[in-house]
């Protein structure tokens, strides 16, 4: 392999003007949420940096993330697969197959020690040495910790990789397991989502391309512009949830209103994601605007965190689906009852000792 | 029976060392004198606190399970804003006074400090919480104390004093949340979530403690209520005074 042609080399030996590529430097800056003068900045990036290797593997997983990501708009995914980025291995979509395929991995890992991105989408299974995610003869785990070994930094595509996601939902048979947990000695940015934002894919890639860096991030490892607010705090329709308007179930008025779905069990007042700022499919809608819940796919464990369209979290062990609000109701009524049945006695045994009676005087003496 | 102790009296007169919640074993036949057991301060921040969970329960009932929609457009009301507010003000002052209380339990006597822990490892604390118990199932007699028995201490500790700090802990957490993942909130409360989880479990465990507080403050009331009427000295009043009156 020889050296990396840059992202401008490429674009203008495919016949797209010097004014296009500034439009697009200008779009990505817009899309990052930075200041105008870093147009210029990427456009340097571009025109200067070698297009950074992208080993990207597939885990446990639906292809969800995948299938999002060639749908970004701005930038579009042709452009950061083929141009910003040299994406040398990823087995979905790859022409390679087989031993050829594998080989590109190895080529990668040799020729770009310590600067190629491991993208990672699913996570690794590790029950049973793995043996329920076998790509290319070898387990996964193995894969994943070959290839991150020399990586510069990790992605963890989705929340399969980020958080575990539904093959980690109780009681998680495979032992399915987010990849910080068996990658330990890397950066890893986090994109959860089930599947992420395709801008949000495509925009951290952006970032590190044009800074040589990974974004800020969160606590949690999840880049703060994208993942810093939650679906609530930017939704069309939190007026009505400040109002008390709140749709009861999906066919009523308020439904038809355009009420909050707060009461039907919307996760978006706990879910860190951009969906109602950047939206879906180049920015047509996203499930609120849709009628319909945020699930808090973006969320680690969402798939445990109770019924999708109830507002409150059950406990499972109290049989069928008992809130803390139902359980916590009873106890107390129980308790309550106890007390009169305890005041009841008490009032017998104080008729009893009663009145004026010194024995109980002394008694206490 | 005209032997009285005297609010001077050192409590060394009155307490019988060795006992676990100050045990008072006055001799036979005397009545001891009052004693002064909840400081102004102590008593306010009682008071206060009921207040604010009062209100804290029927808001918060009110965000996990909201009232039926008015109707009309959105900008004609605020109902779930002002039940939020009240929550979140409400809230504010319960920590505010939680603090407080805590300076108290620093610079504090030992009845300001007696909410605040248990002494698991004591044999004899454990003793005197199962007499306590065998009094309340109608056996046996327990012994009087100037602040709360072993039994009461337990409780106070286990189902108020624990779950006040995990509602305050998960709620000023759920606050942080909402006020943003980069603000100081966060950075003071934002590690509940990697303690607790998703906020989805934050917010049950929120939920479980108010509960718990709710369950305590129904016995709560019917014991000192019951102690006033039944015992030979003050619960409800000592509350309002400060005054501990023996009868």
């Amino acid at each position: 392999m020889g050296r990396q042609e840059t992202f401008y080399e490429l674009i203008r030996r495919q016949g797209i003007s010097r004014r296009n590529f500034l439009k697009f430097c200008s779009l990505s800056a817009a899309s990052l949420g930075l200041a105008p003068h870093f147009a210029g900045k990427i456009a340097h990036a571009m025109e200067t940096k070698p297009r950074v290797p992208v080993l990207w593997l597939h885990g446990l997983e639906c292809t969800c993330c995948t299938e999002s990501f060639i749908r970004s708009a701005h930038p579009l995914a042709k452009d950061v697969i083929l141009s910003m980025v040299s994406l040398d291995y990823d087995d979905t979509i790859m022409a390679a197959a087989g031993h050829q395929a594998e080989q590109a991995i190895e080529d990668v890992m040799r020729d770009y020690k310590g600067q190629y991105i491991l993208a990672v989408e699913g996570n690794p299974p590790l029950a049973e040495d793995g043996i329920f995610c076998i790509p290319g003869g070898k387990p996964f785990v193995d894969k994943l910790k070959h290839v991150a070994a020399d990586a510069a930094a990790v992605i963890a595509w989705g929340s399969c990789a980020s958080w575990g996601c539904v093959q980690a939902a109780k009681p998680n048979p495979t032992q399915a397991t987010p990849i910080h947990k068996v990658i330990k000695n890397k950066p890893i940015v986090k994109v959860p989502g089930c599947p992420p934002i395709a801008e949000v894919m495509t925009g951290v890639i952006t970032y590190y391309v044009t800074f040589g860096e990974l974004p800020a991030l969160d606590k949690q490892g999840r880049p703060l512009m994208f993942y810093s607010q939650r679906v609530h705090d930017k939704c069309y329709r939190r007026c009505h949830f400040d109002a008390g308007q709140f749709a009861e179930t999906f066919d009523d008025r308020g439904s038809r209103e355009g009420y909050c779905l707060y009461k039907v069990g919307c996760r978006g007042p706990t879910t860190y994601n951009a969906c109602s700022t950047t939206r879906w499919n180049e920015g047509v809608s996203f499930p609120i605007a849709s009628g319909h819940g945020c699930l808090g796919c973006s969320e680690p464990d969402f798939w445990d965190n109770g019924p999708f369209y109830e507002r409150l979290q059950t406990f499972p062990q109290f049989g069928a689906e008992a809130t803390a609000n139902r359980i916590g109701a009873t106890a107390a009524a129980v308790v309550g009852v106890g007390i009169a049945a305890h005041a009841g006695l008490t009032a017998l045994r104080q008729a009893k000792v009663k009145p004026n009676s010194p024995a109980e005087t002394d008694k206490r003496a | 029976m005209s032997e009285k102790y005297l609010p001077s009296t050192p409590p060394e007169a009155r307490v019988r060392a060795g006992h676990f919640g100050e045990a008072i074993m006055p001799p036979a036949g005397v009545i001891p004198g009052p004693v002064y057991v909840y400081t102004a301060g102590i008593r306010i921040w009682h008071w206060v606190t009921m207040l604010a969970i009062i209100a804290l329960a029927v808001t918060g009932y009110f965000i996990g399970s909201p009232l039926p929609s008015i109707g009309g457009e959105a900008y004609d009301a605020y109902l779930f804003g002002w039940i939020r507010f009240t929550h979140f003000a409400a809230g504010m002052i319960l920590g505010v006074a939680f603090l407080l209380r805590v300076y108290a339990f620093i610079v504090g006597g030992h009845h300001a400090r007696q909410i605040f822990y248990i002494p698991f490892w004591s044999i004899g604390w454990w003793k005197e919480v199962f007499a306590e118990v065998r009094w309340y199932l109608f056996m046996g007699q327990p012994k009087e104390y100037i602040g709360h028995n072993p039994l009461a201490q337990f409780a106070m500790f286990t189902m108020f004093m624990l779950p006040l700090i995990v509602l305050l802990l998960t709620g000023f957490a759920l606050y942080a949340e909402q006020m943003g993942i980069n603000t100081l909130w966060y950075s003071l409360f934002g590690w509940v979530f990697v303690v607790l989880g998703e906020s989805m479990t934050v917010r049950l465990w929120h939920g479980v403690a108010m509960w718990v507080v709710i369950i305590f403050s129904i016995v709560h009331m019917y014991m000192a209520i019951r102690e006033d009427m039944t015992h030979r000295q003050t619960a409800v009043s000592a509350m309002i005074s400060g005054w501990r009156f023996f009868r």
